[in-house]
């Protein structure tokens, strides 16, 4: 993965002095709380219903054995032993001291991590596939442009004060597993006639309030051009995105209002103003990818024949095989996930133990990476299949193996009114209540892949609006209800779920879950997935089901 | 008032003029909208002329007229209102002007550094304390990722 040099270094540590003068400003009565919001943003602190929150980044989910070390130590130094991975790559501590957080991000920077740009209307970290480098479908690798735009993006001084977030993700395989076309800028790595790579660039996508699919506006950006492309968006974009109204000054809004076709118009015309003697050189480029190389593989890791003789002996770790594992492009290796979905968990969150004990595995079994995947579990992306055995027995003690990689019980799950000022409804309790309904293993393996997003409020953190079954809650009157939406898809094809129905209330949302998943297997054809069978019929025959009592 | 400009602290000479007051001796900042409706009258003005942008004027407008343009002022309505970043490099890169660009109004000296990375070369403080921030402020970041202005 990438290692910084002197002057990455230098950049967060001076990051860090500066937020460390703005805290100690703010805390002398110098800085007022509107202003200092600002900038703790910037900075990834979020006040909360019960304490700050912090989010650190995961640079497009790349994070090594010391860093997760490294989170542990923050998580029982300044938090109440845990954290949580989001859709976004990022790490959240729910617990820390406003007073602590110029310390924890010296720690962070003692790793080179960092916080800056995790919050606020400024570029965000960017996010990628979690199977970056290793997947058998890649066109190219997306990680060297990920850090390409990550420093690109970092600082920028034109573009901190946007009208709102600004979001970017790259996805360099043929299936689109980093929700590319939600994302206010969406990159797939392609390549043209002659081979060369380049990108098909998406922009006004989004999800949140409005959920709007990203239109393609470059169907061939050469790689030289990538970033004054990007440039010329972001200055539209700021100098031209509504600031009237915080619920209409994402990006998608001013291209749906624009047009696409005027919005790239625009866009090309400040770009060809800018686009020469800024290219990206392919030294640099080449340069970038240096971090990135491919590490050490066993060259006889497919002549392999113990896997086979233990999934055969061992159904349990056959199973988890099946469901938490994903295909390698080197032969005898797969990619190993860890479930942060254990049933009595909630989805997402880790221990400080945990943390440790996957850093220590890392070591053993995959180069001391681990990745954080969009739907909050992590990943080892480069494990021997002869050790994915001992990998599974060390993972199932400490209840990172849970078999549900894919499946209902593998939820998108925001931290809602348990945590987020913003919630209107709690989340986390209605996930643990769906786990208890769903308990039978083969049960939730018989209904196979089905996405499951929750979020507790409109701002649609879990993304429910492209759950193929969306939980949404929302307060009426005082009370939690909860809407469904079937059919939505963040992939390839990608799709805004359709509404059920009247929102059902608290006690009820399990019930309805459990009734739409009896819907589908009693109607499903053979080998149709859910998303597939919601598409042949539509959402009449779940409807009726589910309001049947009403 | 004392105002920053290229890091030093000097006097300010400038008085900015509403769209209904007379014109004053001396060095005065008038809106784009005075600029373009008064520009011959402007003109045989004895002292030196700048000019006021907000975040929703265009600098576009002003492309022609910046030779005669001494100051550019760039009034910030809202420190969170990030459009006045882009004109400043409008006004630089696009326009090519030389001349003093200085931010007032309701920024914070916390954005400085952003400010001057895109060309602002001269900071208003609305209060007297925030002269030493800015200035620290000036000096925050020694390195950087991606090319602007400065």
């Amino acid at each position: 993965m990438y290692q910084y040099n002197q002057d990455d270094q230098t950049l967060i540590d001076e990051r860090v002095a500066q937020f460390r003068d703005q805290t100690d400003r703010y805390l002398k009565g110098e800085l007022g709380a509107d202003q200092f919001r600002a900038l703790r943003l910037r900075n990834g602190l979020y006040v909360q219903t019960h304490a700050p929150m912090l989010r650190v980044a995961g640079p497009y989910g790349l994070i090594s054995s010391n860093q997760l070390r490294k989170l542990a130590h923050i998580a029982r130094t300044y938090d109440k032993n845990y954290c949580h991975f989001t859709t976004r790559q990022n790490v959240q501590f729910n617990w820390p001291e406003l007073e602590k957080v110029p310390d924890i991000l010296a720690e962070l920077a003692s790793v080179q991590m960092h916080a800056i740009q995790t919050s606020g209307n400024c570029m965000r970290n960017t996010s990628t596939d979690h199977l970056a480098g290793v997947c058998p479908d890649e066109i190219a690798d997306p990680r060297p442009y990920c850090e390409i735009i990550r420093q690109w993006t970092t600082l920028h001084p034109e573009f901190d004060y946007l009208p709102r977030k600004f979001k970017i993700a790259v996805s360099g395989a043929t299936h689109d597993r980093a929700a590319t076309q939600f994302h206010d800028i969406g990159l797939h790595l392609v390549k043209n006639a002659s081979g060369e790579v380049g990108f098909k660039v998406f922009v006004g996508g989004g999800l949140g309030r409005t959920p709007i699919i990203g239109q393609v506006i470059k169907p061939f950006l050469e790689q030289k051009h990538l970033l004054s492309y990007l440039e010329a968006i972001l200055r539209i974009y700021n100098l031209f995105g509504r600031r009237d109204n915080m619920y209409k000054a994402r990006i998608k809004i001013l291209v749906k209002e624009t047009g696409l076709e005027k919005f790239s118009d625009m866009v090309d015309a400040e770009w060809q103003l800018i686009r020469d003697g800024r290219e990206l050189t392919s030294e640099r480029v080449e340069q970038i990818k240096a971090h990135f190389i491919p590490p050490a593989y066993a060259a006889d890791a497919g002549s392999d024949t113990s896997f086979a003789d233990l999934q055969a002996k061992h159904p349990a770790f056959a199973t988890w095989v099946k469901h938490n594992t994903a295909a390698h492009k080197i032969p005898g290796y797969r990619a190993a996930f860890v479930s942060l979905k254990a049933p009595d968990s909630p989805p997402g969150d880790i221990t400080d133990t945990q943390l440790d004990a996957v850093a220590e595995l890392a070591d053993r079994f995959s180069f001391g990476e681990v990745r954080s995947t969009h739907r909050q579990n992590l990943i080892f992306a480069d494990v021997k299949q002869a050790d994915l055995y001992d990998l599974w027995q060390a993972l199932e003690p400490l209840k990172l193996a849970t078999p549900n990689i894919g499946t209902v019980t593998d939820m998108i799950c925001c931290p809602g009114l348990d945590f987020c000022s913003l919630a209107n409804a709690s989340s986390i309790g209605i996930a643990k209540e769906i786990n208890e309904a769903l308990d039978d293993l083969d049960y939730i393996h018989d209904i196979g892949d089905l996405k499951v997003n929750m979020s507790g409020c409109m701002n649609g953190c879990a993304h429910q609006s492209v759950g193929h079954i969306g939980i949404l809650g929302v307060d009426k009157k005082g009370t939690e209800w909860y809407q469904l939406t079937l059919g939505g898809s963040s992939e390839n094809e990608a799709a805004i779920g359709e509404r059920l129905g009247p929102a059902v209330a608290k006690d009820e949302v399990t019930n309805a879950i459990t009734t739409i998943l009896d819907v589908y297997i009693k109607n499903r054809l053979a080998e149709e997935s859910f998303l597939d069978m919601v598409k042949r019929v539509g959402i009449t025959p779940f409807k009726e089901q589910v309001y049947a009592s009403h | 008032m004392q105002v920053i400009k290229d890091k030093q602290i000097i006097a300010n000479t400038w008085t900015y003029l509403t769209d209904d007051e007379p014109l004053l001796t001396g060095d005065v900042i008038v809106s784009v909208q005075r600029w373009l409706q008064d520009k011959s009258a402007l003109l045989a003005h004895e002292g030196k002329i700048g000019v006021r942008v907000t975040s929703t004027d265009a600098v576009a407008d002003l492309a022609n007229d910046l030779q005669h343009i001494e100051l550019i002022e760039l009034n910030f309505p809202a420190f969170a209102d990030g459009r006045l970043f882009s004109q400043a490099w409008l006004l630089r890169e696009r326009y090519h002007y030389h001349g003093e660009i200085r931010a007032t109004g309701n920024y914070l000296p916390d954005q400085v550094f952003y400010l001057s990375r895109v060309g602002v070369n001269a900071f208003s403080p609305s209060r007297v304390e925030d002269i030493t921030t800015t200035l620290a402020g000036l000096n925050t970041f020694t390195v950087k990722y991606q090319p602007s202005v400065n």
